[in-house]
């Protein structure tokens, strides 16, 4: 038998692949399915206990993710603003210090490079947070602005704490006012003789926010909040709740809703933002911003693609299903689906060729499903729904009320 | 805004002047904005010491085409040659020197073999320029696109490569592909002789003979040689100010406007459309279309700025490979300089001391580690032989392209500059003894003085390699190619859009053109 290995040697052996997160020793002690995937070079947990148990946490009570392996750049200068302005395809002037927005960006064919959250930390100081890695993108961009971008992935570690109970979770914690923080707002509170980083996001529609720390205060930012948190129900939930709970609220994913256009091999495969819903983010009336060209044209001869939720009838997940009009032609598939618990409905997102998905398409999911061996094919109807599957409205309230 | 013109062009260079003919020509009214006091570019004639004057970076005309001189009446504005159809004569530190020509060897010591094969390979190579030749008049097709026009412009290189034959396109295919010391080595024996020929595939360039792409501008340097009967090579009355000199007149005659020394600042713009220039004591002119002859990292980097361009084209931009490894000497002399072994009468032609590709490649050596070459490689030629305009009577004013003179020199130009012009002038008394004796003035000019004085970028030669990464439909890169850029209104005129460098005309020309053929009418 060989001697079982100590932390460090973990860790020296995750080094050569994959890096152990700040919460990886907690996370590991928790983890009762040992069920680990690779994010961005880091090792996360996919699945804690079971699947029903930390959906129902984020939904019903709190539960913790580790979001520490997202990309996280640090955007100074006093041209910042400036240089988001080119970067996004949103106007960001709205962006004032304490804030936190959405954003999509894209190379000059006005393909997606990715979407993600902008933090403006402080004047002069914000922090790019997404699921994919852009420096190069993002030092490229900064030519001819007085700017410094600085990848700070690994110096910051994060937790989202999602769900009805999270802020009493962190009132609970001593992080005083809170509740009075609005979505998508940031405050810092003192923790551990270093600042904790609040802000109100997440990735599941509901009431929530991300902690974000200095990796050698990541342990005891998690332990406080288990013990906040114990009375209030909270649970980690893995990769697989958090899929779950984003179809649920209609978000796209990178790799998954579109290919991140720096990733494409074939450039024409890669998707707009009107072609991903996020025509709303795309503000023409400013002078200048990566794609603007590209997406102007869009606008006037139209898009390929658009992007639909379905609902779906019966209870089979369509997963990667095929989607026929009524004339048995193959007009799309869906990108990401399942069960959802709290709409009661079967659930899915979608990229639909133009013009289909419009109100009124009669819509089919190709599903197969397999009982015993026994193969059988259905050809579901699917009904177009315009917003997201499941939006309590706690996940606005400010303050929130005490569930 | 005080003024307004139909077109405003950045830079008085030759391809701004032709494109500002062209259109001026077509009714559009033009004025050229030129940061130097006087026009030209790099192909002007100035003095570098009181009474002796030369082309101060440009010196040989080779590539200037036949349309653009009768298009725009360039004779009848005052251009005429001093010399014509130069021979090169390979020079021999021991005198045994051999004069090449367009289809003949002089010279002791050449094999048979050699002279045999000398003709028959320049008439193939002259097929092949005859291919690459065809695509210069037109606009370079775009890559993925269905356009009727690009369509054709693809068909009719293909058709052109076909119409060789299939020897011929087999055999364009396998040179292009290796380098000219390959392809020079499997057909001559003699080393002067492929020591020169291989100088001409190098001058201008990043490059040494076994460099990739090396037959490619062997070919674009020949082209030159399709528009005459012998070398194609002249040297115009008055050096190479005479060819913007009447580019000048034929312009102002056409109704183009012309101001000098007025550098733009910037390029402006309302969104993402060019809408003027301001000057740099902050003068706005406004003008529906604006052109570009600065290079495109200056045009775009500089003028547009990075921040106002998409970043994958800014990228681009700043990726285009742009540092000159040519410099420039000019020697006042107080008579001729006599080479060894050179006869008087033989003095005024084009010399060049490149004594075997080795030589050659180890001058390129040098500067691919930031060091000048010890043993440079040159193009010679005195021009006030046939041009007295030049030089007091009975003296003489030398002019040579030294290679390699690495933009990046890691010592520094301004610690080195000296040295390495006492290192040249030593080089040329090898071969004509008694040189430095007779020098009453002279100038170096680095790559980072080209740059200076010229405004080109890195101070190169082509305003970007002419590689096949960034030529024809890629030059200077996509997006840019067919001399419309990403910014709408915003042309580009010069040598770094197709087909390249050399007082040559056709990116001017080429660039009216479009510009027709997009814009609505004046
Ligand atoms: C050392 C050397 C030797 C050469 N020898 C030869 C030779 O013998 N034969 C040959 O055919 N070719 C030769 N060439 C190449 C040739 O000189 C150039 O390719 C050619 O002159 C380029 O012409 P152009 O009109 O495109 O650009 P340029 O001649 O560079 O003209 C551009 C003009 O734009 C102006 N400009 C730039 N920025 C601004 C601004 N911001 N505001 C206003 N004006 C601006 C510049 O001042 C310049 O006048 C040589 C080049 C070098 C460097």
């Amino acid at each position: 038998m060989t001697a079982p290995m100590t932390e460090p040697m973990i860790a020296r052996a995750a080094d050569k692949r994959v890096l152990p997160t700040p919460f990886h020793a907690r996370a590991s002690a928790l983890c009762q399915t040992n069920c680990w995937s690779s994010w961005n070079a880091y090792t996360v947990v996919d699945l804690y206990s079971t699947l029903e148990d930390e959906y129902f946490a984020i939904r019903n009570a709190t539960a913790a993710f580790d979001l520490t392996p997202m990309a996280k750049y640090r955007i100074s200068g006093k041209d910042g603003l400036a240089y988001l302005d080119k970067l996004m395809t949103r106007k960001m002037g709205k962006l004032t210090p304490g804030r936190v927005m959405y954003a999509a960006w894209c190379n000059d064919r006005g393909h997606v490079l990715d979407d993600g959250t902008v933090f403006h930390l402080d004047k002069n100081h914000w922090r790019l947070c997404s699921q994919e890695r852009h420096l190069d993108w993002l030092l490229a961009t900064a030519m001819g602005f007085d700017v410094e971008i600085h990848d700070e992935s690994a110096e910051v570690a994060g937790l989202a704490v999602q769900g009805p109970t999270s802020c009493r979770t962190l009132k609970a914690m001593n992080l005083e006012g809170i509740e009075n923080l609005k979505p998508f707002q940031l405050r810092y509170f003192p923790f551990d003789d270093t600042e904790l980083l609040v802000s109100r996001t997440g990735f599941t529609g509901d009431l929530g926010y991300e902690l974000w720390i200095e990796p050698a205060h990541a342990e005891k930012l998690w332990d406080a909040l288990f013990i906040a948190g114990k009375p209030h129900g909270i649970l980690p939930n893995g990769g697989q709740a958090l899929d779950m709970a984003r179809i649920e609220a209609g978000f796209i994913q990178a790799g998954v809703e579109f290919v991140p256009a720096a990733e494409l091999v074939r450039p024409d495969r890669g998707r707009s933002p009107f072609e991903l819903g996020l025509g709303w983010l795309v503000h023409f009336d400013k002078p200048i911003f990566n794609g603007r060209r590209a997406l102007l044209e869009e606008r006037e001869k139209g898009s390929r693609y658009r992007f639909v939720r379905l609902d779906i009838d019966g209870n089979k997940p369509g997963n990667e299903a095929f989607i026929y009009n009524g004339k048995k032609e193959i007009v799309g598939h869906i990108t990401s689906a399942t069960w959802s618990p709290s709409a009661k409905m079967n659930i899915a997102l979608a990229s639909l060729k133009m013009p289909w998905g419009r109100p009124g398409d009669e819509l089919y999911a190709e599903i197969y499903y397999n009982r015993e061996l026994q193969w059988n094919r259905l050809m579901a109807r699917c009904k177009v729904v315009n917003d997201a599957f499941f939006a309590p409205p706690r996940r606005r309230e400010t303050p929130p009320r005490d569930y | 805004m005080s003024k307004r013109y139909d077109v405003i062009i950045v830079g008085a260079g030759h391809n701004g002047l032709v494109c500002a003919t062209y259109l001026a020509l077509a009714g559009y009214s033009v004025l050229v904005v030129e940061a130097n006091e006087r026009v030209g570019g790099a192909a002007i004639t100035r003095e570098f010491a009181p009474g002796y004057s030369v082309s101060a970076c440009a010196h040989l005309l080779f590539l200037l085409h036949p349309k653009i001189v009768a298009d725009l009446s360039l004779e009848r504005h005052g251009l005429k040659p001093a010399a014509t159809d130069l021979h090169t004569v390979a020079l021999a530190a021991d005198g045994a020197h051999l004069t090449l020509t367009a289809d003949a060897i002089d010279g002791n010591g050449v094999s048979t073999g050699d002279r045999a094969a000398y003709p028959l390979f320049l008439n193939k190579l002259r097929r092949f320029a005859g291919v690459l030749q065809k695509t210069f008049m037109t606009r370079p097709p775009r890559l993925a696109h269905k356009s009727m026009a690009d369509l054709t412009a693809l068909a009719k290189l293909g058709l052109s490569l076909r119409l060789l034959g299939r020897d011929d396109m087999r055999e364009l295919l396998r040179i292009g592909a290796i380098n000219i010391h390959d392809v020079l080595q499997e057909t001559f024996e003699n080393d002067l002789l492929k020591g020169a020929m291989g100088f001409d595939a190098v001058s201008g360039g990043n490059l040494g003979p076994r460099s990739p792409n090396t037959v490619l501008t062997c070919l674009y340097r020949l082209t030159g040689q399709l528009n005459s009967k012998g070398s194609g090579i002249s040297i115009p009355a008055g050096g190479m100010g005479a060819v913007t000199g009447s580019l000048r007149a034929g312009a102002e005659a056409a109704g183009v406007e012309i101001v000098t020394g007025t550098p733009v600042k910037r390029i402006l713009l309302d969104r993402d459309r060019a809408t003027g220039v301001e000057t740099s004591d902050g003068e706005r002119i406004s003008g529906a279309i604006v052109v570009s002859n600065a290079d495109p990292k200056t045009t775009f980097m500089k003028l547009v700025g990075a921040r106002n361009i998409e970043t994958g084209f800014a990228r681009r931009i700043d990726n285009i490979r742009m540092q000159g490894k040519a410099a420039k000497l000019h020697l006042a002399l107080d008579g001729p300089p006599t080479f060894r072994g050179l006869e008087q009468t033989q003095l005024g032609q084009r010399l060049v001391i490149a004594p075997s590709l080795n030589y050659v490649e180890r001058a390129f050596d040098c500067s691919k580690y930031g060091e000048y070459s010890n043993q440079p490689t040159m193009e010679i030629n005195i021009p006030s032989v046939h041009d007295d305009s030049l030089a007091p009577k009975g003296k003489h004013v030398l002019s040579a392209i030294i290679q390699y003179a690495p933009y990046n020199l890691r010592a520094g130009w301004d610690a080195e500059r000296a040295a390495f012009k006492q290192l040249i002038i030593d080089k040329l008394a090898e071969y004509a003894p008694g040189i430095e004796e007779r020098i009453i003035a002279s100038e170096l000019l680095t790559p980072p003085d080209i740059e200076k004085e010229f405004n080109i970028h890195g101070g190169h030669w082509h305003h970007g390699e002419c590689s096949p990464d960034q030529f024809m439909m890629l030059r200077p890169t996509p997006g840019a190619a067919q001399y419309a850029t990403p910014v709408a209104g915003l042309y580009l005129c010069g040598a770094g859009s197709h087909p390249g460098g050399g007082v040559l005309g056709l990116a001017g020309r080429n660039a009216s053109t479009e510009i027709l053929k997009r814009e609505k009418t004046p």
